[in-house]
């Protein structure tokens, strides 16, 4: 006889389905970021490397040529808040493609999740909330060291934070309900890298305002996360001046994009977990 | 004897999915009690997987009726799944995780508690012979190692019902008959099995009720030995002529045994002496390369219902 003969009692009694219809969604967070702590170094060294090389070579060599102020502040103040907007949305962009796309084909574990009392629901929530525990802490690095260089004024990291966790909750929602769609590692990202994120992360007056750009490439900014959440982040941060409605626009456009990628999400989630 | 009343696991009344014009499960009726090990064997795309994971509360139906330990799948799948074991004809392990947080992250799934889940683990690596590989990445085990992972992984949460789903393909002989002793000692202590299998030994060792599937329908339903008896002849006599004479033999044969079911490689005699039916043969003056008496399966079974073999 085993142990597992001789101790056993029965789900009946053992599982109260009412805690993982409650918790549920915690656990997969859970089980996410112990996947990811697997990665512990490589996320480490990228939230640290990443700030670290742009300020030093865009922000202090680049920046070193611009001798007029950009928007009334230096350089280096005004390139801050798009980077940080940047690598928020990025992070939580890696952290809900590459996790969906394993779990609906490498390993197939969202359907391993699925056959327990875990909803397809949670799964999306899961997944999120993962993603952003990992944005927030990124983020947070992040401002350490853009307060280190004196780019970013101390007062405003707290509204800042709270941008860029928007910016990225929107943006990897979007991706959330856009990644679901793949059925195999068929390249899809190389082309969305390509044709899609770069151009956005490029034209999105992340390095220069987009007032910059002629008129008929603006177009990109307007459209573009990346833009709204860099302009709402220079508004928070040193006072970049705007049009209170556009203040207003920025918020609900990275929230509208967060609530139209989940609603997708979830029908979709369920729809190819009960195929 | 006052009658006692049976607890019903599973009922499926007409139960169908289709997937745009393909009918993958064509209304199907059966029922599963407590303790049984009830087994759906067939072809690979009989629609047995299709079966099984609508049972898991995964898969949504599409016409018909289901209930698993007494609810509807379609409104309270993960109340169903809490209490229900799945193993999945794909392993769907995490590769980044060992072998022991594959366990236990599973179990948190179930609302599990971490301690308990600690103690559980270790049961199950003793379970399923893994405890040095408790810490070992599961891109690197065995494909046996692999399956015998996912099999304890599906008992974390000692299920009412166990569904296994093709748990011995790609298992050599050794593994799969460590796997039956396993499965045997969950039938001991009342868990539900339900298998799927294109194995007819396995179905024989396993199953104490299965139903035959076919194309998306049951072709017959019974115990393996009422099945063999109701569908076959106790023995059956395998004669090869050669490619080239079995046909030109057949027609000599007929009127021999019960039955003849002429196959590409040799011919099956159906009767309730095998030897007395070579004997015959012989007497007719005809010469089998080779011959051999052997006890009915439910591979005959099968051969009898669809005119097909089970593997093909």
């Amino acid at each position: 006889m085993s142990a597992v003969q001789n101790n056993w009692t029965g789900a009946k009694t053992l599982v109260d389905p009412r805690v993982p219809i409650r918790w549920g969604a915690f656990y997969v967070a859970e089980f996410r970021i112990r996947n990811m702590l697997k990665w512990l170094s490589a996320i480490i060294a990228f939230g640290l490397g990443n700030p670290v090389l742009y300020l030093l070579s865009i922000g202090v060599g680049i920046g070193s040529m611009v001798k007029q102020q950009i928007d009334g502040v230096p350089y280096l103040t005004f390139l801050a808040p798009a980077l940080l907007a940047t690598a928020a949305i990025q992070g939580a962009m890696d952290e809900v493609t590459f996790p969906t796309i394993e779990g609906f084909v490498w390993t197939r574990v969202f359907y391993s999740m699925n056959n327990t009392a875990i909803s397809s629901k949670q799964i999306v929530d899961g997944v999120m909330i993962s993603a952003i525990t990992r944005c927030f802490l990124q983020v947070l690095l992040y401002e350490l060291i853009l307060a280190l260089f004196g780019a970013v004024p101390l007062g405003s990291i707290a509204v800042l934070t709270i941008a860029s966790l928007l910016a990225g909750w929107g943006f990897a929602a979007l991706m959330l309900s856009v990644t679901v769609f793949i059925k195999d590692d068929d390249g899809f990202f190389a082309i969305v890298g390509r044709f899609i994120l770069t151009p956005m992360f490029m034209f999105s007056g992340t390095y220069f305002p987009l007032t910059a750009l002629p008129i008929w490439l603006q177009w990109i900014g307007w459209i573009s996360p990346v833009w709204h959440a860099t302009d709402l982040g220079r508004a928070l941060s040193y006072g970049h001046k705007i049009e209170p409605w556009l203040l207003v626009v920025h918020v609900v456009y990275l929230a509208v994009l967060g609530v139209i990628g989940m609603l997708t999400a979830y029908p979709q989630f369920k729809k190819r977990l009960a195929e | 004897m006052s009658e006692i009343k049976e607890e019903i696991m599973i009922r499926a009344k007409g139960l169908r999915k289709t997937y745009g014009d393909f009918v993958a499960v064509d209304g199907i009726d059966f029922e599963v009690k407590k303790g049984e090990s009830f087994g759906l064997l067939g072809p690979n795309g009989a629609g047995k997987s299709t079966t099984m994971r609508m049972i898991s509360s995964t898969s949504l139906r599409s016409g018909g009726e289901l209930e698993i330990l007494g609810k509807d799948p379609n409104l309270f799948g993960p109340e169903i799944r809490a209490h229900l074991g799945v193993v999945p004809q794909q392993d769907n392990l995490d590769r980044e995780l060992k072998v022991w947080e594959n366990l236990m992250t599973y179990g948190r799934f179930f609302g599990l508690k971490g301690k308990w889940l600690k103690a559980k683990v270790d049961e199950l690596l003793e379970f399923a012979q893994l405890e040095e590989k408790r810490n070992t990445k599961t891109d690197e085990l065995s494909g046996g190692m692999k399956r015998r992972l996912t099999i304890a992984r599906g008992l974390v949460n000692e299920p009412e019902i166990f569904m296994l789903d093709e748990p011995t393909t790609g298992l050599d002989p050794q593994a799969r008959h460590i796997l039956w002793d396993r499965l045997f000692r969950l039938k001991e202590v009342g868990v539900t099995l339900v298998i799927t299998t294109h194995y007819m030994d396995e179905a024989e060792q396993l199953c104490d009720r299965l139903v035959v599937m076919d194309k998306g329908k049951i072709m017959a339903e019974g115990s393996p030995a009422d099945l063999i008896k109701r569908y076959s002849s106790k023995e059956v006599l395998e004669v090869r002529f050669g490619s080239e004479n079995n046909k030109s033999a057949a027609e000599q044969l007929k009127g021999v045994g019960d039955r003849l079911e002429v196959l590409p490689d040799r011919i099956l005699v159906y009767s309730a002496n095998g030897e007395k039916a070579l004997e015959y043969i012989t007497k007719l003056g005809l010469h089998p390369i080779t011959s051999l008496v052997r006890r009915s399966s439910l591979e005959d079974v099968f051969l009898r219902l669809t005119g097909r073999t089970l593997v093909d």
